[in-house]
């Protein structure tokens, strides 16, 4: 399958099931290439409707201290942009259907060289790039050779993005448009449901595309009640940090490392597949969650 | 590349200088970055902003600084005449507080009620701190902790002068690291929060802006050269770190071919080993904190550790300027020792009662090597960019061990 159709018939799936869905996102390589692999091959299973994977940079500006951390984990594990390339191939092998996007900075895809970088993301079976710090006015030369390639670019949208930025923001978005929830780095400030909701729409008056919304979700239940007003609820930095409590004294994965990880990832899944819960506070709430 | 009409016309309306430069940020900060470029355009325009700025220059900082001809050095060296620009003078130590007046009126003037530095040195800290009290704005000041226990005597002063110094203990815990907690703080408090950037890096338009509060120092220069010799000067020399006291030397000459210009890198324990700061010497483009540029990095893209004795060299990047101006051949950029700068600042301390700061130390150093190929009566300039109080400690550390070994 192409790439932009898989990310088009998972965001289709999702809408005919009436359920935002899961973007899981993990750092490549972390802590290791072995244990990052058996990770990403058990993300699909465990219920994420995408994944998310980080491209290790040494200096991750907009990322808070648990995605910095994982970065530096992978990096001195040795991860590379070609041990990226493979751990997308070696779960492609497995799955056709589940799309993966990368997720990272400018310099590492610039000193592979844009257009090896774009053909060698779509060999891997790569769908989509995020690139934190190229904003559309630096994006050009990437737009261009991900579109020569077939893989989409995926833009963001922040709280700070005016009324009149959206159009150049989303004049060459792809795939679907990543929805900055809070002003701040990852995984540090909450995202609050009801501005979630707001921005979501504000989206969505400009663009037909999916929306998912990220930075500041950690758990199933803030994970669902974004699943109920956009397209897909991103994770990450407490993904990484059930990574981080798993390592021995050396920094090695523990042997319960990788079934804490998607067990976490389980609860995530489950919860965006969940019915929208009724206002919190309600008895009714409290009910079904001592069902389940 | 075609030799330009002009050097001095960069950079275009993206924030470019030929491939360098531009605006790498995460889309959180592009409003806001495209918010300064329009106040700082408004505030450029604006005469009330100009006579406000000079002001303070000229009575705060002690503006204009004098352009002395360092006659025993000039004796010593046995070749050219060799002037110092005494950026020492200011308030302050060193040219950094030109930049933090035009900053801070900016921030006040854009009703922003915090500010935040990185600083390598602790030079910029300083500055940014003291103008802060003086405009009575809260300040927030990174620092790594490496710089943090090697320039203690700035910390000191940036903490008496009411700021918050926070230290950074990511990464290799320098300048570097610094300039990504500031980031990190900025996109995490974007109404209130100004970003006073130290150097010509950063996104468009940090590094023209900084350069234009710094080019007073080269504008000095030329009437006082003038004054002083009936001519302009042959050499201009400059230590290079982010590069901003060079930008502001160089700038108003850069069309004047008559006149060489040498920007000093650090090159550490050598530009052969992996310890070094030589970004324009030993480095290749990339982008970092916001910009385009000459960058240390590994064959993957990841950003190396920079090493020089000096915390305010000690930096993987280079102000895009300074990148273009390299690949237009206009200014050379070389490099020199850790060892070669503490002997020149023993020599410039011994010859003229004046302890220079270690950054502007590579640039005597270089001095000295230039002076063999210059003949007598060539004029040279010598950016003296800091004092080197901050460095006493270091010094006697690094010359102790030197001794001993």
């Amino acid at each position: 399958m192409s790439a932009a159709g898989r990310l088009k018939e998972r965001f289709a799936r999702l809408a005919a099931e009436g359920r935002g869905g899961l973007v899981a996102f993990v750092t490549a390589g972390d802590p290791d290439r072995a244990t990052s692999l058996a990770i990403v091959r058990g993300l699909a299973a465990s219920g994420a409707d995408v994944i998310e994977l980080g491209m290790p940079f040494s200096d991750p500006m907009a990322d808070g201290p648990a995605i910095q951390a994982s970065s530096s984990r992978a990096l001195a594990a040795g991860a590379t942009m070609a041990a990226t390339f493979a751990i997308v191939r070696e779960f492609r092998a497995g799955d056709s259907s589940t799309p993966v996007v990368l997720m990272g900075y400018a310099n590492p895809l610039y000193a592979f060289g844009l257009d090896a970088f774009v053909a060698e993301a779509r060999d891997a079976g790569v769908d989509g790039l995020i690139v934190v710090d190229l904003p559309p006015e630096e994006a050009d030369a990437l737009v261009h050779a991900a579109r020569t390639a077939g893989v989409e670019v995926i833009f963001l949208i922040a709280p700070t993005t005016g009324e009149d930025r959206m159009a150049r923001v989303l004049e060459n978005a792809g795939g679907f448009v990543y929805c900055v929830s809070i002003t701040g780095i990852t995984g540090t400030k909450k995202a609050r449901t009801d501005e979630v909701a707001q921005a979501v729409a504000r989206v969505r008056r400009h663009t037909g595309l999916p929306v998912a919304v990220g930075f500041g979700i950690t758990t199933p239940a803030q994970a669902a009640a974004v699943a109920g007003v956009a397209d897909a609820a991103v994770v990450g930095s407490a993904i990484v940090e059930r990574i981080a409590a798993h390592l021995d004294a050396q920094g090695r994965a523990r042997d319960d490392l990788v079934p804490a990880v998607l067990g976490f990832v389980g609860e995530l899944a489950a919860a965006v597949r969940a019915p929208a819960p009724p206002p919190a506070g309600t008895a009714a709430v409290r009910k079904r969650s001592a069902l389940r | 590349m075609e030799k330009p009409n002009t050097y001095r016309a960069g950079p275009d309306e993206k924030g470019h200088f030929g491939q360098f430069g531009g605006r790498y940020v995460a889309e959180t900060l592009m409003p806001l970055v495209l918010e300064l470029e329009r106040a700082y355009a408004e505030a450029s325009a604006d005469p009330a902003f100009a006579r406000e700025k000079d002001h303070y220059l000229t009575h705060y900082a002690g503006r204009p600084s004098p352009l002395y001809p360092a006659e025993r050095l000039t004796r010593h060296l046995g070749g050219p005449k060799i002037f110092f620009k005494r950026e020492d003078l200011n308030h302050t130590g060193a040219h950094k507080i030109n930049n933090c007046i035009g900053q801070a009126l900016l921030a006040r003037r854009m009703g922003k009620r915090r500010i935040i530095a990185e600083t390598g040195a602790g030079q910029h800290g300083v500055a940014t701190a003291t103008v802060c009290a003086l405009f009575d704005i809260p300040c927030t000041i990174y620092m790594g902790a490496i710089d943090i226990e090697r320039q203690a005597p700035n910390v000191i002063r940036m903490k008496m002068l009411g700021a918050e110094v926070r230290p950074v203990r990511e990464g290799s815990a320098t300048l570097k690291d610094a300039m990504n907690e500031a980031l990190r703080d900025w996109v995490a408090n974007v109404d209130t929060t100004f970003y006073l950037i130290g150097s010509v890096a950063g996104p468009h338009p940090y590094p023209a802006m900084v350069r234009d509060f710094q080019m007073c120092i080269g504008l000095e220069v030329r009437d006082q050269m003038l004054a002083a010799e009936s001519r302009l000067p042959d050499v201009l020399v400059a230590c290079v770190g982010g590069g901003s006291n060079a930008i502001g030397l160089f700038h108003p000459f850069l069309d004047d071919a008559c006149v060489r210009m040498v920007g000093v890198e650090a090159a550490g324990r050598g530009l052969d080993t992996p310890e070094h700061a030589a970004t324009l010497s030993r480095g290749r483009p990339g982008v970092l904190h916001g910009s385009r540029s000459y960058l240390l990095h590994d064959a993957d893209g990841q950003i190396l550790e920079a090493h020089s004795v000096s915390a305010g060299l000690d930096y993987p990047g280079v102000g895009p300027e300074h990148s273009w101006l390299r690949d237009a051949g206009r200014v050379e950029y070389v490099a020199v020792t850790d060892d070669e700068a503490l002997e020149a600042f023993h020599l410039c301390t011994r010859l003229e009662g004046i302890i220079p700061a270690l950054e502007t130390a590579h640039a005597l150093a270089e001095t000295r090597k230039l002076a063999a190929a210059l003949a007598p009566g060539d004029l040279v300039v010598v950016s003296l960019s800091g004092r080197g109080d901050k460095d006493l400690d270091n010094v006697s550390r690094l010359t102790a061990a030197a001794e001993d070994a």
